[in-house]
């Protein structure tokens, strides 16, 4: 590396300039208060910690994602977050050891091996917000609801949001007998939507008729609320979990469409994020001019466990450093006060009391004698027949 | 309504593409073969169209600078994105992806040279067989590769094989039967999902009448 390329910082690595800076502080403060009108606690989570709690039920998927460093002291594997969720259910199952409902939020860097998506950032600064103790649709509902409420508060005029199931294709590959390895191919198939690749799949590895047209009817139930109708009667006869979730599904989206009347949800029975670890209802949030989701999150009751206490559980995580890039920055500065080099003592009790009013006060240095262009100032304090007083910049 | 941007691969496809794009009703205002534009208006008045070159289509598509793309199986496998979907089979510019070599020459042991422009695709299938091999990537001209003694065998797809056969090589393995797809971005599907569904079934319902034509 020369003089000439050592300003470069990685690829997908970012740094904020004030501007931008400002913004994204701006809005993580006004996110973190709305959760916490919400009745949810913020918690500060460490950067790293050992892989055996970071990385637990995860899925490989995460395991890739994450920065991995052995911890001189203990010998041992730490990974730097790449996900703060399973912090949070480490806090839930064993620091706090709430014995009821526990709401917790939080906001912070994670780290990422490798772009999630083209041009993504490695480092995300993420806010979110997690609900343990409740197995009902109450909490889904509550946590699509704030999802809805958090994409207000970051101006995002038209919301748009899928919502899926992931109990729905883990009863049919049950239900069709396929052992984990054709469990995933499938799901890597319905992924793409593939229609000839999965019927030819499906042909080739189910063997009951019945199944055989359920999962080939599973791509190709997405869309408004219709399809969920529609999955009803084609999974009359499917195992009962395929019913549960589907009649979990319709309380969820009639709940929010009353809540929620200008959001436009979609439905697609086989978008599967996080299938790895969700147990129930997954969702997530676009935006137009994002080609992946801005925020996802759903249902993962078993996480809990390897920390000794399973938990229900439901949350989402909102990628701030993706949405601030949608939202226009606006200099919310209001410009300071000039005070030219003074060391009279009068000066100092004057600038603290406009401080804590509130303004920008800009003391100039030994160098600086006149506001320039960085300092952001359009008055200065000048003394006139022995009187302080603050006066437009000439 | 808001508009929808498709992204055509120019060239042999592009030919087949847009009568089945006509026979949906959607056509474009000017002639495509005699423009130097890149962009074209269509009729229906909230489809546009890009022309790109095939290797640029999954890329457009996947950052969601184009909503819905029509690009080859063969591009689509060396991609490899999970950004987007792939709904329809397009059924048009079928060919076959195939590994090929001298007529009669044995492979040596040990790791294998193979020439190809599918980098990805190349090491994936090699190494589901079990050969670890060095992949060569060239642009053009596979076939040229193996006389030069540059590679032991090439990856490429296969219409009639005629190229190969005159340049005395010939076909071995078919790693994927290829032909053009629909493709659409996950964000894009999600949020005029009224339009693109509209826009796969009209599609559909004319890859199935020209199956049953056929």
């Amino acid at each position: 590396m020369n003089k000439v390329d050592r300003w470069l910082l990685p690829d997908g690595i970012e740094e904020m300039l004030p501007l931008q800076a400002m913004q994204i502080e701006t809005l993580r403060r006004r996110l973190i208060n709305l959760f916490q009108r919400w009745g949810y606690d913020y918690v500060i989570p460490p950067m790293v910690e050992f892989t055996d709690s970071l990385l637990v039920g995860l899925g490989q998927d995460i395991e890739l994602l994450t920065f991995k460093v052995t911890d001189q002291i203990s010998g041992k594997m730490m990974g730097i977050r790449a996900d703060i969720t399973p912090q949070a259910a480490r806090m839930d199952a064993h620091s706090l050891k709430r014995k009821g409902i526990n709401r917790m939020c939080y906001a912070g860097h994670v780290m990422h091996t490798k772009m999630k998506a083209p041009l993504s950032s490695r480092t995300p600064i993420k806010v979110g917000v997690e609900l343990f103790g409740e197995a009902s649709l109450d909490a889904d509902i509550e946590i699509v609801s704030l999802l809805l409420e958090t994409l207000k508060e970051a101006s995002i005029d038209k919301q748009y949001i899928d919502i899926g199931h992931v109990g729905i294709y883990r009863a049919l590959a049950e239900a069709a007998g396929l052992d984990d390895e054709e469990e995933n191919a499938l799901f890597k198939l319905l992924q793409t939507k593939s229609m000839a690749d999965i019927h030819a799949w499906i042909d080739k590895h189910v063997k009951d008729a019945d199944c055989r047209s359920w999962l080939s009817e599973l791509p190709k139930l997405s869309g408004d609320i219709g399809i969920l109708n529609k999955a009803c009667e084609l999974f009359e006869s499917a195992p009962a979990e395929v019913n549960v979730a589907l009649e979990e599904l319709k309380a969820v989206a009639n709940m929010i469409a009353k809540r929620y009347p200008k959001a436009q949800c979609y439905f697609d029975l086989s978008e599967l994020r996080g299938y790895y670890y969700h147990t129930g209802i997954v969702f997530g949030a676009f935006a137009p001019g994002v080609g992946n989701a801005i925020a996802s999150g759903g249902r993962y009751d078993h996480i809990g466990e390897a920390f000794g206490r399973a938990r229900p559980a439901t949350g989402f995580d909102f990628d701030l450093t993706a949405v601030a890039k949608l939202i226009p920055a606006v200099d919310e500065r209001v410009p300071g006060i000039f005070v030219p080099l003074c060391d009279h003592v009068d000066y100092w009790t004057t600038i603290q009391e406009l401080r804590e009013q509130g303004e920008r006060v800009v003391c100039g240095l030994s160098s600086q004698t006149r506001a320039d262009e960085g300092q952001f100032c359009n008055r200065e304090l000048v003394e006139k027949d022995g009187i302080l007083a603050v006066c437009e910049l000439s | 309504m808001s508009q929808l941007t498709i992204a055509l691969t120019k060239g042999r496809i592009l030919k087949e593409t847009l009568p089945l794009f006509a026979a949906a009703g959607i056509e474009p205002l000017e002639d495509i073969f005699k423009s130097r534009k890149l962009t074209f208006e269509t009729s229906s008045p909230d489809i546009r169209f890009l022309i790109l070159r095939g290797t640029d289509v999954p890329t457009y598509v996947e950052f969601g600078a184009a909503d819905v793309g029509v690009s080859g199986k063969d591009m689509l496998l060396e991609h490899g994105s999970s950004a987007f979907y792939e709904p329809l089979n397009l059924n048009i510019s079928r060919c076959r992806l195939m590994t090929a070599g001298i007529v009669g020459q044995p492979l040596p042991a040990g790791r294998l040279k193979v020439a190809t422009k599918y980098v990805n695709l190349a090491k994936r299938y090699y190494a589901q067989k079990g050969r670890q091999v060095d992949v060569i990537k060239l642009y053009g001209a596979m076939e040229l590769a193996p006389m030069m003694d540059l590679a032991d065998e090439i990856v490429d797809i296969v219409d009639t094989g005629n190229t190969l056969r005159a340049n005395g090589l010939e076909a071995r393995d078919e790693i994927a039967k290829i032909s053009s797809r629909l493709i659409v971005n996950k964000a894009s599907m999600k949020m005029k999902h009224q339009q693109i569904e509209a826009l796969i079934d009209t599609m559909g319902a004319v890859v199935e009448e020209n199956a049953a034509a056929v």
